[in-house]
């Protein structure tokens, strides 16, 4: 299969992601499509590293780039962790998940 | 190295070391130690100073070189003491002359508390210290330390009553006059620095054939501010009279015997340069004698005993410079001798009938002192024929020295001078009868308490009047014993380079010996005829209420010199001052500061507004950003 529909997918998963944290306003879709705009990445890396490995005089090619994204899951793991206690803790001090209303900190 | 005159660092640090325990441990220590520990540190460098001149006198002249002082590639100045005739005759001078003092003031500030008292003789201490190392200096640079610090100390003692301001004003205005005379002296040593790379003495005049005629006039008149300021000169000696707010003992050793000999010394010292300034010397001869004058005519009118005095000082280093002017250096450093004795004997007998008045220093108030204190009043007397130069007291020979060599070179410097010599023998014995002759004029109370001072103040009084009377007897001139000119003789390696330049320009005067007795005849004469008619004026002298009249008024103000200072440089400064503070001050550099302050604040109140508190919004930027940076990496 040719990588540009990879490229095609993530781009639209991408741009999917970035309206939809632009647009919405509950904190918990936001952070949906910030998950969203990161798998676009990784399908990218994964890609990628697929098409290297094609490549047959590069002994490592790819693998590299594998190992990358599950790092960056990890790391997407645990940012998800922090963020829905944040989250969590919001809901609590101000019975709502609406991040235009957590406007203290202007001025 | 093995020299014994090495040794001489011990002159200069036992005073140092005199300042430190009493300053330090003014706390602690009681009177009679304090007294002890300062008079006897003093006493301790004058034995040094004995043995060292005569070492000197022995043939056995000596730099001392202890330390590198700033060392650099262009640059050397040593850690030097110069130890020759001049330097050894001075150092007897100043630890001879305060050591009397020291004594003397042991009973004269015995009122003072402990802590007042350890304080005065730690200054006292320090001043010593900072004069012998001006004098035992061996390059320009530590005549300087030596140069500022007498001013410093100046400043401290002439202010050491501070809680009353005027006395503090006095000593602010001594160390700013100071200040403008060391200002001429710092850059007369600068020029000599960039033109022959040294400071040190012996390489300066043994090199001064290669500087220019132009740089010599030029560094000998800088030389020359400076020992206006520090000599109290016309144009800057109004600070000495104004000093008299000091202690009297402090008068007595600062401003008669040593801080003010210091120009003197200055001069006497870079004798070869001033001897190849020609028009130095003649400003020099013209400033001196013209001082001597002015100073003389306002003595004659002042009340304050101390004023009195204090403006003689003005007028005998008047008579010093007159001296420097004409190359009589000799005479110069013999007047500067002599009159180390009698002004130190006059000062500290004005402050032994001050302190026997209970603090009264207006003439007008005293009067027929003469039976109540004797020991003070002989002596007194003594030091005024001294300083009227009446023939065989020691003023007589070094005044007549330096008026002979005025009168080789300008009889109308002569007649100038001769006028000056009549006006101080007027004025001295009108001090003298206003004090001691006549009826007493004071209160019933101060005429109670009227008595002799005790031992430490007589006794050093009778070795001055000593002093006074014999002092002259080793200068005295070749018409009256041959050969009998010894300080000549003594001091003649110092001056030998300037002596051989003016014979190989043959403008030595020789005066005939008859001529020297009639110059000496009709100055003594004068001075006669002034003595005699001030003594029987004024032992009549009655208190008036009369206000001075015409010339008289002028002269009782001073010539209003300090009213015109005022006015034409005081008030000058002040109002451009006062503009630079409003105009420059408040709306430039304040105007320009407060502006950034401002700018930044209105700047950042405009950019907080961008801060919105919603998250979308941050979003929205961010995204945009990475947009415009996406586009330009695209293009670039």
């Amino acid at each position: 299969m040719p990588v540009n529909y990879y490229i095609f997918l993530a781009l639209a998963l991408f741009c999917i992601g970035v309206v939809g944290v632009l647009t919405r306003r509950n904190a918990i879709i936001i952070f949906m499509c910030i998950e969203l705009m990161l798998n676009a990445a990784n399908l990218l890396l994964v890609a990628f590293s697929k098409l290297q490995t094609q490549t047959p005089n590069l002994a490592t090619a790819g693998s590299d780039a594998q190992i990358f994204v599950f790092f960056i899951m990890v790391v997407a793991a645990a940012e998800v962790t922090v963020g829905l206690a944040i989250i969590v803790m919001m809901y609590r001090n101000t019975h709502s998940v609406d991040v235009n209303f957590l406007n203290r900190l202007k001025n | 190295m093995s020299n014994t005159l090495q040794i001489v660092w011990l002159i200069p640090f036992l005073p140092l070391i005199g300042f430190l325990i009493n300053g330090l441990g003014r706390n602690q220590l009681s009177k009679t130690l304090t007294g002890i520990i300062g008079s006897g540190v003093i006493l301790a460098s004058f034995l040094i100073s004995v043995f060292v001149f005569f070492q000197v006198k022995n043939g056995n002249t000596h730099v001392a070189h202890y330390f590198d002082f700033i060392n650099t590639k262009s640059l050397k100045v040593g850690f030097d003491f110069q130890i020759d005739q001049l330097s050894s005759l001075f150092l007897l001078i100043i630890t001879g002359v305060g050591f009397l003092i020291h004594v003397y003031s042991t009973s004269y500030m015995h009122e003072e508390d402990s802590k007042d008292f350890a304080k005065y003789f730690a200054y006292l201490n320090l001043f010593i210290f900072s004069m012998l190392l001006l004098v035992m200096g061996g390059n320009y640079i530590i005549m300087f330390i030596g140069w500022e610090g007498v001013g410093l100390c100046s400043y401290l003692l002439i202010g050491f009553w501070f809680k009353d301001n005027n006395n503090n004003d006095a000593a602010k205005k001594a160390f700013i006059m100071n200040r403008i005379g060391d200002f001429g002296f710092l850059l007369a040593v600068f020029w000599l620095i960039s033109k022959l790379g040294t400071a040190d003495y012996q390489e300066v005049f043994s090199n001064v054939s290669k500087l220019s005629s132009f740089d010599i006039a030029g560094i000998t008149l800088l030389l020359f501010v400076g020992a206006t300021g520090k000599s109290a000169q016309i144009p800057l000696y109004t600070w000495l009279p104004d000093a008299m707010a000091g202690p009297t003992p402090v008068s007595a050793l600062i401003h008669a015997a040593t801080m003010v000999t210091a120009g003197i010394y200055m001069i006497a010292r870079s004798n070869i340069l001033f001897t190849m300034a020609p028009i130095t010397q003649t400003v020099i001869a013209v400033i001196g004698l013209a001082t001597a004058v002015v100073a003389a005519t306002i003595a004659l009118k002042q009340n304050d005993i101390k004023k009195v005095l204090a403006y003689s000082t003005v007028s005998q280093l008047g008579y010093m410079f007159l001296g420097l002017g004409v190359g009589a250096y000799t005479g110069a450093v013999f007047h500067v001798m002599t009159h180390a004795f009698f002004k130190a004997l006059l000062f500290l007998g004005a402050g032994s009938v001050i302190h026997a008045m209970g603090g009264e220093q207006d003439m007008r108030n005293m009067g027929g002192l003469k039976k109540y204190m004797r020991i003070t009043h002989l002596t007194f007397l003594l030091g005024c024929f001294a300083i009227a130069g009446m023939p065989p007291f020691a003023g007589f020979f070094s005044k007549d020295e330096i008026l002979a060599a005025a009168f080789a070179k300008n009889p109308v410097y002569w007649v100038v001078g001769v006028l000056t010599a009549f006006m101080t023998a007027f004025y001295m014995f009108r001090l003298y009868g206003m004090t001691f002759l006549g009826k007493f004029r004071g209160t019933h109370e101060q005429e109670h308490h009227l008595h002799e001072s005790p031992a430490a103040i007589t006794i050093p009084l009778i070795v001055l009047a000593i002093l006074a009377v014999v002092g002259g007897w080793i200068g005295i001139p070749e018409v009256f014993i041959h050969g009998g000119h010894r300080l000549e003789a003594f001091l003649e390696p110092v001056f030998a380079d300037s002596n051989k330049l003016v014979a190989s320009l043959n403008q030595k005067h020789e005066l005939s010996h008859a001529t020297e007795y009639a110059l000496m005849a009709v100055s003594v004469a004068s001075a006669l005829i002034a003595l005699l008619y001030a003594w029987n004026k004024f032992s009549k002298y009655q208190k008036t209420t009369t206000e001075e009249t015409g010339i008289a008024r002028i002269l009782a103000n001073k010539w209003y010199v300090d009213e015109i200072y005022a006015s034409v440089i005081v008030k000058p400064t002040q109002s451009i001052a006062t503009f630079f503070n409003n105009i420059l001050e408040k709306k430039g550099i304040d105007g320009f500061v407060n502006g950034i302050g401002k700018a930044v604040n209105y700047s950042s109140r405009q950019i907080r507004l961008l801060q919105t508190g919603q998250v979308s919004a941050y979003m929205m930027l961010m995204v945009v950003a990475v947009l415009i940076l996406f586009i330009i990496q695209l293009f670039s």
